[in-house]
């Protein structure tokens, strides 16, 4: 068996590639589900009912694609130009903890602004931590792999510190069981963001935030001065170099707006859903390391990353609804983690040929 | 005086720094040879799954099931490992993406949470345990009682393992050819060293010392099962791998001052000190990244930096 690289990659293989490799994780799924004896076909039904057809699932999925729409896109916009920022998870809290912020402070202004308050706020928080990496790797060429994973825990320490272990603004200390079960002050009213819907689909601003992002960071990389440089410092950074473009900023300025994506997401979370910092909550929700897998799945595609947001937060949305005595815990990582696998290893046929000469 | 803090501390530091010495090993073999694992976390909760079950359903004496256990959490470790392997060595994956995914896969909302409550195995006390090796007098001994002698056999394993490895790496025509697929594997590959062989081998080797590693939290720490037992130990254990500069000795001090960070905010409440654990448990990472930084200049990242062809397939016709 010889493995040759493709001089060209056919369009079509791009599209059957992802198709097939789901089609092949889901029969690993019904393996797994059948050798521990449950009945493959029964759960994958009751999984996509749950996910998407049953009364108010399609609501449910949006809310758990959103965040990972958002840190999706930020994994994407990075790992375009071979940036491993891989921080969006402590964006993500970072923003959450300036939006939250924000939107406590404003209390009593007119809604709008205080959405625009935040959402600038959250942008920040995670454009500020992102540029930690980004800086020691412009300047001091550090990994940024592992500066930005590091800081993940920093920020979730930071968190809990905020909630847990201080009195700090953002801790709700009003009433006996606010002290005796710490949890964050609740958003006011006029904070909650907004959410339309139609046809009983609800669709929240963070959720179409996040598409109008997935839309820019389109433009911006395929229609830009910008993001043609991002792409050629991406493929060869000397080249980059030689060609006159300014690396060290490209790596600053491509982070940040890594960040700054993943930190919406983080304001989106409190604004949209939880309206309170909930360190333990955003934790095991663990978006920012999904919103990698999300981005690799759909290929650093802005809007195949919407679409595979939303099947993996479908699936992740049925787990909850799911989660009982007859319905296997864990179930729905083991599937998230074959899909991926499987695309990953479908990417091979994508990049080589594979051919069979004895 | 062994109730004073600088020992309760480091004792306490030795048993919690115990898995990552483990899990750092493994790392440590898994990327000399060129190959990065994000997956540790999901490889030491099964790791801890596995070990958990053969302890509940295997009869016979403790050290014989207790043996049983390691080696099973070994082998689940390995298991996993070589999904990882299959795909970034194989395949040629993308490393980050794939270690990523078998933290999912395998984390803990995946097949160790799965398999944990499929095997009914949550909320359950270990029917057998590690304990400690020496007899009480000699853990009476002052200062070197409680940190030397008041271990149990997982932690004495592991100096050995930290020995064996150090001197695998160092020493032996094996270790040098390791080195090299790491650093140059093209180089390597003209020496007439099997890249693809070593890289798989020291992935899975990787993999079953992460096992390992999750089985000393559901074994000895906390022995009982609850999903994500290991709470991000495997992420600290690859910092920890920066953090010794991919040196064997290195992991086991790193270790062990990582565990002593985790030990010392509890040690020092039990002494009246309140302070904010979360706010010293940061330090260890901040640390990390000043070590990283420290490190990057060019001189010294040849000398002490990550091996050269780490996160790079190789691919003979392509370079």
């Amino acid at each position: 068996m010889r493995i040759e690289r493709r001089l060209r990659q056919p369009w079509w293989l791009t599209v059957v590639v992802p198709v097939v490799s789901i089609a092949v994780a889901l029969v690993l799924s019904g393996v797994v589900l059948f050798l521990t004896g449950h009945p493959p076909l029964k759960s994958f039904r009751r999984i996509i009912d749950a996910a998407f057809i049953a009364n108010g699932a399609l609501t449910e999925t949006i809310i758990s694609a959103t965040p990972l729409i958002f840190t999706g896109l930020a994994a994407a916009v990075a790992f375009r130009m071979n940036l491993f920022n891989i921080g969006g998870e402590g964006q993500l809290y970072s923003g959450a903890i300036t939006g939250a912020a924000v939107g406590l402070l404003m209390a009593g202004s007119p809604s709008p602004l205080i959405f625009v308050g935040m959402i600038v706020a959250g942008a920040a928080g995670g454009a500020l931590l992102a540029s930690i990496p980004a800086l020691l790797r412009a300047f001091f060429s550090t990994n940024e792999i592992i500066t930005s994973l590091m800081l993940n825990y920093v920020v979730a320490l930071v968190l809990e510190y905020l909630i847990f272990d201080s009195h700090s603004y953002l801790r709700d200390t009003s009433g006996f069981e606010a002290n005796v079960f710490p949890q964050g002050k609740t958003l006011p009213d006029e904070a909650t963001w907004s959410s339309w819907t139609i046809h009983g689909l609800v669709l929240p601003l963070g959720f179409l935030v996040a598409l109008a992002v997935a839309v820019f960071v389109w433009v911006l990389y395929s229609r830009t001065r910008f993001g043609f440089e991002v792409q050629v410092i991406g493929d060869s950074t000397r080249a980059g170099r030689y060609a006159g473009m300014r690396t060290r900023r490209k790596i600053v300025a491509v982070m940040c707006l890594s960040g700054a994506i993943a930190g919406i997401g983080g304001a989106s979370q409190m604004g949209d859903f939880r309206h309170q910092l909930d360190p333990r909550g955003l934790r095991d929700a663990s978006y920012g390391y999904t919103g990698i897998v999300v981005a690799a799945l759909a290929r650093y595609n802005p809007f195949a990353v919407v679409l595979v947001a939303l099947l993996i937060g479908g699936l992740t949305n049925a787990g909850f609804t799911l989660q009982g005595a007859d319905f296997p815990a864990g179930l729905v990582g083991v599937m998230q983690g074959l899909i991926l696998f499987c695309a990953l290893g479908g990417e091979l046929f994508v990049r080589y040929r594979v051919r069979f000469a004895w | 005086m062994n109730n004073s803090l600088v020992v309760v501390v480091l004792a306490s530091g030795v048993l919690y720094g115990t898995p990552l010495l483990y899990a750092a090993l493994g790392e440590v073999l898994a990327e000399r040879s060129g190959v990065l694992n994000l997956g540790v976390e999901g490889m030491m909760l099964m790791g801890a799954v596995m070990g958990f079950w053969t302890v509940e359903r295997m009869a016979g004496p403790t050290p014989l099931v207790l043996a049983a256990a390691i080696g099973v959490a070994a082998l689940a470790g390995a298991v996993m490992a070589a999904i990882h392997a299959f795909l970034v060595i194989t395949l040629r994956a993308n490393q980050i993406v794939s270690g990523l995914a078998l933290t999912i896969f395998a984390g803990a909302a995946g097949l160790s949470s799965y398999l944990g409550n499929d095997l009914n195995l949550a909320g359950k006390p270990a029917k057998h345990q590690f304990q400690e090796v020496f007899p009480t007098s000699w853990q009476d001994l002052p200062v070197i009682g409680p940190i030397v002698f008041g271990q149990s056999a997982l932690v004495y394993a592991s100096w050995v393992c930290v020995a064996l490895v150090a001197l695998y790496l160092t020493r032996t025509r094996l270790g040098l050819n390791l080195r090299a697929v790491g650093e140059s594997p093209a180089a390597a590959d003209a020496m007439g060293v099997n890249v693809s062989r070593y890289r798989y081998a020291h992935t899975l080797v990787g993999g079953a010392f992460a096992g390992v590693g999750g089985a000393a939290f559901s074994l000895s720490i906390t022995p009982q099962w609850v999903d994500g037992l290991t709470q991000g130990a495997g992420w600290i254990a690859i910092a920890l791998v920066i953090f010794a500069f991919w040196r064997p000795t290195l992991c086991l001090l790193g270790a062990y001052f990582f565990g002593a960070f985790t030990a010392l905010p509890f040690a020092l409440q039990g002494h009246g000190v309140t302070v904010a654990p979360e706010l010293f448990q940061t330090l260890p990472y901040v640390a990390t990244i000043v070590a990283l930084v420290l490190v990057s200049s060019r001189a010294a990242r040849l000398r002490f930096g990550a091996p050269a062809a780490l996160g790079l397939p190789y691919v003979r016709e392509e370079r």
